[in-house]
């Protein structure tokens, strides 16, 4: 494909041809303000943030949409793009609660990091504000649409990954709203709660209901693995804070992408549930009582051998199992051919 | 899988036969979703109006069981009107005779009867797929789990061979896995018949091979028993001891009632697992094990994907990881098993296994690895049988239908039918206890069609007792047209529903994997 030749603040650089100025800035690694803009995602343009000065141009331009040209001259900062930006950002806090102290994606919000970037304390248009009812009626997601900011992004996730068409833009003017059918409630959509438009919302207005309430965005660490549920294989975040998960939250997963399912996102609360098993238990006179790892050790050993000895190998028998690890399988498999002496073994892979 | 999950979206053709994708494998589904936006022709054959029924071009509402009849007649149609791929027929493939003999009988008309799916459907279906550039086959259990089902998976093989479209981007015969590592489970060789990597007990040299490696003098060559036998050898007293590590077949295996008497005759039955299930409850021993977020390891999810797991909070309590607990268990019976971490696990599967011997946790850091990767810098091998087939030439099994073995009667006169929910797994030991998705979803039910509910004077949400030859359950209906009429559907996740006391333990010969999918039943109403 052709090189187009360009400039970005005074630095030259060639991209391929079709490509959009955001993507030759990101090249040049320019930042560039985005809120609507997803790569994964169609391009409405509509947020307006990541406008840029072209040359030649009469309008500043939105530079994840515009296709860049060869010999074009472009500036990601210039005093109008800057004015653009904050004028955009005034309007959008105008209109936006002031509660970032109690906000539960305080931290990891483009929001408030354009306001802080550009230095925009508050909205400063005085007059009507939205009221909506918070949406807390699930056990999934909590939406705060006083909080939407109308990028779009979730109706777009929904429509091209997810392919639900759940929510979408309703009404009109400032009173749009993002909203499901009829504007009802999620739960009472044919939403399935995969969560995969609060993994692309840049604000507060679509959150993870367990995950905000219980660790502010600076307190946990991420720890990235494989989803525990069916087959696939999807890969996400643990959110670990005091030795606890207290949420799963989107990556870029090898088979998934930032998509997960209702389970994967939401299914991580039995980790930490109270009816974990947590010390060995050795049944006496019908009732299992707990007991020490080296007691249940010695007598499942003890027990085994005996069996063995007495009734030969194969009147052993195992069930590994298709939901632990691979290193797991292996080592019941020694244990059951190496040790127990039989090939008497098998899993649910049947169910 | 032999083709990747990505390589759905790409796909001109899909066939989706007993797979309720959306519920089951909802990311996967998003492939298929893709594919038809992209303009792909989406076939699903179910007798369910599922989800993914309701976004096909073609439903086949299949008569449970019929799969057979079904498959061999898209066979047929291509044959008879010339549609297959001659070329790879010819070069990649064996005993293509006898398959065209057998399906010779299977004509639309023949197989409209046994499937009731209209002729004039079965020969688009057949025209579509044969003429598509890539078509891919996906299912899952409502392939395999029944009597013949070996010889659907046959079935389906020889009709992607017929068109050639496998050993390519976008096509081949693609099995949906349903649990995170069962495809793992099966490569570790925690199957009777082989060891790892699908290497057999009865070869010698594999056998010494493994001697060698784990310091024993002999490992044993007979093949052991599926988890139907374990049970059924149990109950006559055969299998004393049973050691169940992270299953609860209480509630999963069918014919429960069975299962539990079968267990409480074990001399000794130890169960490892991070709850006490309904399994666990008649351990003599207990063991407590980590769950997936308190230790290291590899998960191979259904496109053969080896992909780290990795440790991210400490296990509750004095529970263990299970390789920790097995080798405490190994050493306690006078064998050295000793590894610090899991990376020393696998540097020794990789070893003994060629389809793994270029994994190790070094590369995965970096992603994951899909098997066949036989040496270190091997890239992996997402897609099977590009050129050639694993055994050379792909062999046609022509297969026969045989019906279900319980039909309806007037004694029991359903048909039932048992599968997953969204926002369910399982035997629902975790997804019960999230403290969200039972929640949301905290009761099963019965599918029921009206006109069935019409003439058993069911009302919607009625708790009623369902009844077959083996158990009965009392659960809520819900009147809807998803199932058809004769055909009633629930999951397994709940055990105040366990069905399973319900389903026929039959089996299929060659895999012994149980008819779960259809049993015959009756529903009554409780006075």
């Amino acid at each position: 494909m052709a090189e187009v030749n360009l400039i970005i603040n005074d630095q030259k650089v060639a991209v391929p041809e079709g490509s959009t100025i955001l993507e030759a800035a990101q090249k040049l690694n320019i930042f560039i303000p985005t809120l609507c803009y997803d790569p994964e995602l169609s391009r409405p343009a509509s947020c307006r943030i990541c406008v840029v000065e072209v040359k030649g141009s009469k309008n500043l331009v939105p530079s994840c949409a515009a296709l860049v040209r060869e010999g074009m001259v472009v500036y990601t900062d210039s005093p109008p793009v800057i004015e653009a930006r904050k004028t955009i950002l005034d309007l959008l806090l105008s209109n936006h609660p002031e509660d970032c102290l109690t906000c539960g994606r305080n931290g990891d919000c483009r929001l408030q990091d354009y306001a802080y970037l550009y230095g925009v304390r508050r909205g400063t248009f005085g007059g009507e504000k939205h009221s909506y009812a918070l949406e807390d009626d699930n056990p999934f997601i909590v939406r705060d649409m006083n909080k939407c900011i109308l990028c779009g992004k979730c109706v777009r996730m929904c429509a091209e990954v997810q392919g639900k068409n759940v929510v979408d833009f309703a009404y009109r003017g400032f009173h749009t709203k993002i909203a499901p059918a009829m504007d009802t409630t999620l739960s009472q959509s044919d939403c399935v709660f995969c969560g995969n438009c609060v993994a692309v919302c840049p604000v507060g207005a679509l959150q993870e209901k367990g995950l905000r309430k219980s660790a502010r965005t600076w307190e946990v660490k991420k720890v990235r693995t494989t989803c525990p549920y069916c087959g696939t294989g999807c890969n996400f975040d643990l959110n670990v804070k005091d030795g606890k998960v207290v949420g799963v939250t989107s990556c870029a997963g090898e088979v998934n992408g930032r998509a997960l399912c209702v389970k994967g996102r939401f299914g991580y609360g039995f980790i930490h549930h109270p009816d974990r098993l947590t010390r060995p238990l050795i049944k006496k006179d019908g009732v299992l009582k707990e007991a020490s790892w080296e007691e249940a050790i010695n007598l499942v050993a003890a027990r085994m051998g005996a069996i063995k000895e007495k009734y030969g190998p194969d009147a052993l028998s195992v069930l590994a199992s298709a939901r632990c690890t691979n290193e797991e399988n292996y080592l019941l498999s020694k244990l059951t051919r190496a040790v127990f002496g039989t090939n008497n073994i098998d899993h649910c892979a049947r169910l | 899988m032999t083709n990747p999950i990505s390589d759905i979206a790409g796909a001109d053709f899909i066939l989706a036969i007993g797979t309720n994708t959306t519920e089951s494998h909802p990311i996967i589904s998003l492939q298929v979703k893709k594919a038809v936006r992209n303009g792909a022709t989406l076939v699903v054959v179910d007798p369910r109006k599922t989800e993914i029924a309701g976004l096909a071009h073609y439903h086949l509402p299949i008569k449970s069981g019929s799969d057979i009849a079904l498959l061999n007649s898209l066979a047929h149609v291509i044959i008879a009107e010339e549609l297959w791929n001659k070329e790879f027929v010819a070069s990649r493939t064996e005993d293509f005779d006898a398959f065209k003999e057998t399906v010779a009988r299977y004509t639309p008309e023949y197989a409209e009867k046994i499937t009731s799916v209209a002729a004039q459907t079965i020969r688009e279906v057949a025209r579509g797929y044969a003429g598509a550039k890539n078509a891919t086959i996906l299912y899952t259990m409502g392939v395999t789990q029944h009597i013949c089902g070996t010889h659907n998976v046959f079935a389906i093989a020889n009709l992607a061979m017929l068109c050639g479209q496998v050993g390519k981007p976008h096509s081949g015969v693609n099995p949906l896995r349903g649990q995170n590592n069962v495809q793992g489970a099966c490569d570790m060789g925690a199957l009777p018949n082989v060891l790892t990597g699908y290497q057999s007990v009865a070869a010698d040299e594999v056998r010494a091979k493994f001697a060698a490696a784990w310091g024993v003098k002999e490992l044993p060559a007979r093949p052991g028993l599926t988890v139907g036998e374990m049970m059924e050898a149990a109950e006559h007293g055969k299998v004393k001891g049973m050691y169940i590590m992270g299953e609860n077949p209480v509630l999963s295996d069918p014919d429960a009632g069975h299962v539990v008497r079968a267990l409480e005759k074990l001399e000794f039955l130890v169960v490892q697992d991070i709850f006490l299930t309904e399994t666990a409850r008649l351990a003599d021993v207990v063991l407590p094990a980590a769950s997936f977020a308190e230790k290291d390891g590899t998960f191979t999810n259904t496109e053969r994907r080896v992909q780290r797991v990795r440790k991210a909070v400490e296990p509750v309590g004095e529970a263990r990881a299970d390789w920790e607990i097995i080798c405490a268990v190994a050493r306690a019976m006078g064998y050295p098993m000793n590894y610090s971490t899991p990376a020393e696990i696998m540097a020794e599967i990789a070893r003994l296994t060629p389809s793994y011997g270029g994994i190790s946790y070094e590369r995965l850091e970096k992603g994951g690895l899909v098997w066949p990767c036989p040496v270190l810098d091997h890239p992996g091998t997402p897609v099977l049988h590009v050129g050639k087939f694993a055994r050379g030439l792909g062999k046609f099994h022509p297969v026969e239908y045989v019906p279900p073995a319980e039909q309806p009667d007037e004694q029991f006169p359903l048909v039932l039918s048992t599968g997953r929910r969204h926002f369910h797994y399982h035997t629902g030991t975790m997804t019960l206890r999230t403290g969200a998705l039972e929640v949301y979803y905290p009761e099963e039910y019965l599918e029921v069609n009206p006109a069935d509910a019409c003439v058993l004077n069911l009302e919607n949400w009625e708790k009623v007792r369902v009844v077959s030859r083996r158990g009965e359950v009392e659960v809520r209906v819900c009147i809807t047209d998803r199932v058809p009429a004769g055909l009633v559907f629930t999951s397994f996740h709940f055990p105040e529903v366990a069905i399973n006391k319900l389903t026929n333990p039959v089996r299929d010969a060659i895999a012994k994997i149980p008819e779960l999918k259809v049993c015959a039943v009756r529903i009554e109403k409780i006075a």
